[in-house]
């Protein structure tokens, strides 16, 4: 084992780069300089985080690379982070598509160069720091504090409407983690600790727990989104910059998912419990209504974004399946959707960054002048909706696995799901890439070049990595899931 | 023991008094920079007396206990007002010098209304209460007056006096009621004397109600609000900057210290009316803050709101709320400094800023300040990471200690809408484009620099050592 501070060094290594770039003055010649910075302390990042997976102990259930310090002397408030199976791939996640942000915003962001880059590694740093995070109340200090640069983000650098769109989705977020603010005091209060470890178990008498259960629903529903909380989404996606996008879909997503897994799941079962129907007819609700709502855009990023909260019901209803296939299924699926709503909206950002509209009207027949294009977009198209033999497969069936285990309904409702998804997709995409060029602004559109080659080809590669060796990413994570089934189950045993 | 005549000059409160009268001669025969002499003397003055505030031991009140008291809580809370006042010093003598206005009885009235705060603080009687705050809003009242020539400036003085005068009156009904039916001034004795009864008689609850809307008169809590947004927007903006950073704290000791300490077996009484004056001050001052174009405005009902908040741990009336107030009212004090340091040194087209468009294009010119501006509003909203985060944590961890469920939910909520405002102050400085560039100039002296610089330090890195401020307020008693 490493028996340096790994996580920590993995967590605050894009703080150290912020720090360095913050101190090289912008100009035209400079801000190469400070996009080089950034790029290497990302992929620095990046692979050290890749150490954290080889050096990963698959036959350890709980966190691994803990470390632990006193921090407030008045109560148990720990800086206490490690890593175990579910939060592995989150922070992997993370770190994967930061050094691709910054690629994906090389040459599309002129103005600001300097806060840019600040703003997104001081991203990474809150990201990776939350799912690392042993602590509760140090998970919601990266939790809340991931609004700031994120609110910057689409504020600055965002489209027309970015104003509005940063406030609706920084208060909106807000409003929901304050809540979880007041639940993480009361539960530190019922137990004088703030480990999320130690809290894994049934704590709290039954009614404590359906009002902490709601507060961390109100902060995790608004996060990941759940229909009908999610109206955030669709604004601050259009409006952020691509890179903006590809984090937002990619990870802070999973903010919600992941918190629905420690917390709901590992810390109130019972309430869990009771509220599942709630939490399965919201799901439904939620794929089948966005994807119709999906199916109505104009706009690629808008179909994209109403996509994801689609595939996010995909997660909830696994999640709150508790059994070994829908928890899997979920995290699959999480993960799957991190790269794969990522990569369209890269891919997205590929065209606007030539035409400058996203409006699907506007293109028409791009394979005639982007074979390779056209390529890479289908393996997304595809792992969007779910084609076996890509990462979204897997996530999907293996949800739709679990859900007959607990009832048919929620089968019938998903799997309707994924045909909606599998219908506006591939009608996006035939709008978009295929038939003859009627717009004649896009005759001479050139394919994509070596950048982005850099940045499409090992998404899609991790896709269809994913896709056939789902293996790979599911021994880690399995320990540590049924931990929590089985702490679930005992609890409601009782 | 006071076995030793000149030891008397060793009480903080009676050499802050000498030395304010050797302030004012100091400054009436100086012929020259009478003003910046003054000042810098002032600032040494209450630098000696945070000295002696922290060596001060209990015997040197022996002779006053009557009229004084002294505890931990009394000394931070004094240590808290000298600081605030030494920082609003040094950053407003820049801006005096600006507009010309170069009385030097400016510092000296600071000095004396610091005095009468920390005798405010101290206060353990109810008639050494009334003449402390008397001595210190005088000293206000002036001070909100002193630009003679400028109407706004007289309009304030003049509204802050004439309600002030009000409250001081329904402050001294209340008291003397409290005095008729106790029958006595003493603290300690009115506490005793209650300790006999189950619950207060109808003269008592009157003399209790009005003392609390004197008190919140002077904490400026909704509803006895209103002087404060006029009373910021007329006033020169440095003595803007000394209203909103000094008066509060002791204010709000007074406040802490009157509800815990004769009426402590009362808890039922007063907490409903705090309670009220509490979530009407986060509400209201989340709310009208939205509308403000004024940033002085926007700053008063913020004020309001951060009050609404220290007053949740009031309700919660245990030992984690009085730390929660120190810890919230600590960090208030310093994004109060931090920010007026700012303002007190941003010139727009060679005016103070006033209007908050005005800082429209700020982060393209001023990048570095902007950046400053905005950690301060996001520790305003109560933003992790940075130490308002903390404060308002404090605040609800007492809150939820006592079970005040609903007051802890909405004191999130309001924090919420106020978070609406405060990323109000970014958006411009960011989000909008701005078509006049290199109008805002900041020329910051260097003494300011270094209480800028101070106060942003501990903004941020609060969160990298935090034992050291929350020890001491952990361990303080009321």
């Amino acid at each position: 084992m490493i028996d340096w501070p790994l996580v920590s060094v993995i967590i605050f290594l894009p703080l150290i780069g912020a720090l360095i770039i913050l101190f090289i003055k912008e100009d035209e010649l400079t801000s190469i300089n400070i996009k080089w910075a950034a790029l290497l302390t990302t992929l620095g990042t990046f692979i050290l985080s890749l150490i954290l997976w080889l050096q990963f102990d698959y036959s350890n259930p709980s966190y691994q690379y803990e470390e632990k310090f006193r921090w407030f002397d008045d109560f148990n408030f720990f800086y206490h982070v490690g890593v175990d199976g579910i939060s592995l791939f989150m922070i992997l996640l993370s770190t994967f598509l930061t050094p691709l942000c910054i690629l994906a915003s090389w040459n599309n962001i002129k103005k600001r160069v300097k806060e840019y880059m600040l703003s997104f590694l001081f991203l990474e740093t809150v990201m990776i720091g939350m799912f690392a995070s042993i602590d509760i109340l140090l998970f919601y200090i990266f939790f809340e504090a991931v609004l700031i640069p994120m609110y910057l983000i689409i504020g600055i650098w965002g489209g027309n409407r970015r104003i509005y769109a940063s406030f609706k989705f920084f208060l909106y977020t807000l409003l929901g983690s304050v809540l979880m603010l007041i639940a993480i005091i009361v539960m530190y209060r019922n137990t004088s600790s703030m480990s999320i470890e130690f809290l894994q178990g049934n704590y709290f008498s039954y009614n404590t727990q359906l009002f902490l259960w709601l507060a961390f629903f109100a902060s995790f529903a608004v996060k990941i989104p759940m229909w009908p909380f999610h109206t955030w989404l669709p604004d601050a996606h259009v409006e952020a910059p691509t890179a903006g996008s590809v984090i937002l879909a990619g990870v802070l997503l999973k903010m919600g998912g992941y918190g629905f897994i420690r917390f709901s799941l590992g810390m109130l079962p019972e309430a869990t419990e009771f509220f599942i129907p709630l939490i399965m007819t919201l799901s439904i609700v939620a794929i089948v209504y966005t994807s119709l709502v999906a199916l109505a855009q104009t706009d690629i990023k808008k179909l994209i974004a109403y996509s994801s909260v689609a595939h996010m019901g995909i997660v909830t209803i696994g999640i709150f399946l508790v059994n070994q296939q829908g928890l899997e299924g979920a995290m699959m699926q999480m993960i799957s959707h991190g790269l794969v709503s990522a990569a369209l909206f890269l891919c997205v950002g590929v065209i606007y960054d030539r035409m400058h509209t996203r409006e699907i009207e506007f293109y028409g027949g791009l394979v005639q002048r982007m074979p390779l294009y056209a390529t890479v977009f289908m393996i997304f198209m595809l792992g969007s909706v779910g084609l076996p033999g890509t990462s979204g497969f897997i996530g999907e069936f293996l949800v739709i696995v679990g859900a007959f285990k607990v009832s048919s309904y929620v089968v019938i409702g998903a799997a309707f799901g994924i045909i909606l998804s599998a219908i506006y997709m591939l009608y996006l995409y035939k709008r978009i890439i295929f038939g003859t060029i009627t717009n004649n602004k896009l005759a001479d559109i050139l394919d994509i070049n070596t950048r982005e080659k850099i940045i499409l080809i090992p998404l899609a590669i991790s896709v269809i990595l994913l896709g056939i060796f789902p293996n790979l990413f599911l021994d880690p994570m399995r320990l540590s899931l049924e931990l929590i089934i089985t702490n679930y189950e005992i609890a409601n045993a009782k | 023991m006071l076995n030793n005549i000149y030891n008397i000059f060793f009480i903080p409160e009676i050499f802050l008094a000498c030395s304010s009268f050797v302030c004012l001669l100091f400054g009436l025969f100086l012929k020259k920079n009478a003003f910046r002499q003054t000042s810098n003397l002032a600032v040494f003055v209450l630098l000696l007396t945070i000295l002696l505030v922290y060596n001060d031991s209990e015997s040197n009140f022996a002779n006053y206990k009557s009229l004084f008291s002294h505890s931990s809580f009394i000394n931070f809370f004094k240590i808290l007002a000298l600081l605030g006042s030494i920082a609003s010093i040094i950053i407003s003598k820049d801006y005096f010098l600006g507009i010309k206005l170069k009385n030097f009885e400016i510092p000296v009235l600071f000095l004396f209304s610091t005095l009468g705060m920390m005798l405010m603080i101290a206060s353990n009687n109810l008639m050494s209460m009334y003449l402390a705050i008397e001595l210190q809003s005088l000293s206000l009242y002036v001070a909100a007056a002193i630009k003679r020539d400028s109407i706004s400036s007289a309009e304030s003085g003049v509204k802050y006096f004439i309600l002030g005068a009000l409250s001081s009156g329904i402050l001294l009904y209340g008291f003397s009621l409290i005095y008729g039916f106790s029958g006595s001034m003493n603290f300690d004795d009115i506490s005793f004397y209650l300790s006999k009864y189950d619950n207060l008689n109808l003269g008592l609850i009157f003399g209790l109600v009005f003392v609390m809307v004197g008190l919140a008169f002077k904490v400026s809590a909704v509803p006895f609000h209103m002087w404060t947004p006029d009373v910021y927007e007329g006033a020169p903006n440095s003595i803007t900057g000394f209203f909103a950073i000094v008066p509060k704290i002791a204010a709000v000791a007074l406040i802490y210290r009157f509800c815990l300490v004769p009426f402590e077996n009362f808890y039922l009484e007063w907490s409903q009316i705090i309670l009220f004056l509490s979530i009407a001050s986060m509400f209201l001052g989340a709310i009208a803050a939205i509308a403000q174009s004024n940033i002085k405005r926007l700053l008063a009902y913020s004020s309001i709101g951060h009050i609404g908040y220290i007053l949740i741990a009031l309700v919660a009336a245990n030992d984690d709320g009085i730390k929660a107030a120190s810890i919230y009212m600590f960090s208030y004090m310093i994004m109060n400094v931090a920010i007026f340091a700012i303002l007190l040194s941003l010139k727009v087209k060679n005016e103070y800023l006033i209007n908050i468009s005005d800082l429209k294009g700020l982060s393209k010119s001023n990048p570095i300040v902007s950046l400053s501006i905005s950690i301060i509003m996001l520790s305003m909203a109560g933003i992790p990471p940075f130490i308002g985060f903390f404060g308002k944590f404090y605040v609800f961890i007492a809150a939820i200690e006592q079970e005040l469920y609903v007051l802890s939910v909405l004191g999130v909520l309001a924090s919420v809408i106020s978070a609406f405002y405060y990323l109000r102050i970014i958006k411009i400085m960011y989000f909008d484009e701005s078509k006049s560039e290199g109008i805002i100039n900041f020329k910051i002296s260097f003494q300011s620099k270094i209480i800028l610089f101070l106060s942003l330090f501990l903004i941020i890195c609060f969160i990298f050592y935090p034992s050291l401020l929350i020890n001491i307020s952990a361990s303080l008693t009321i």
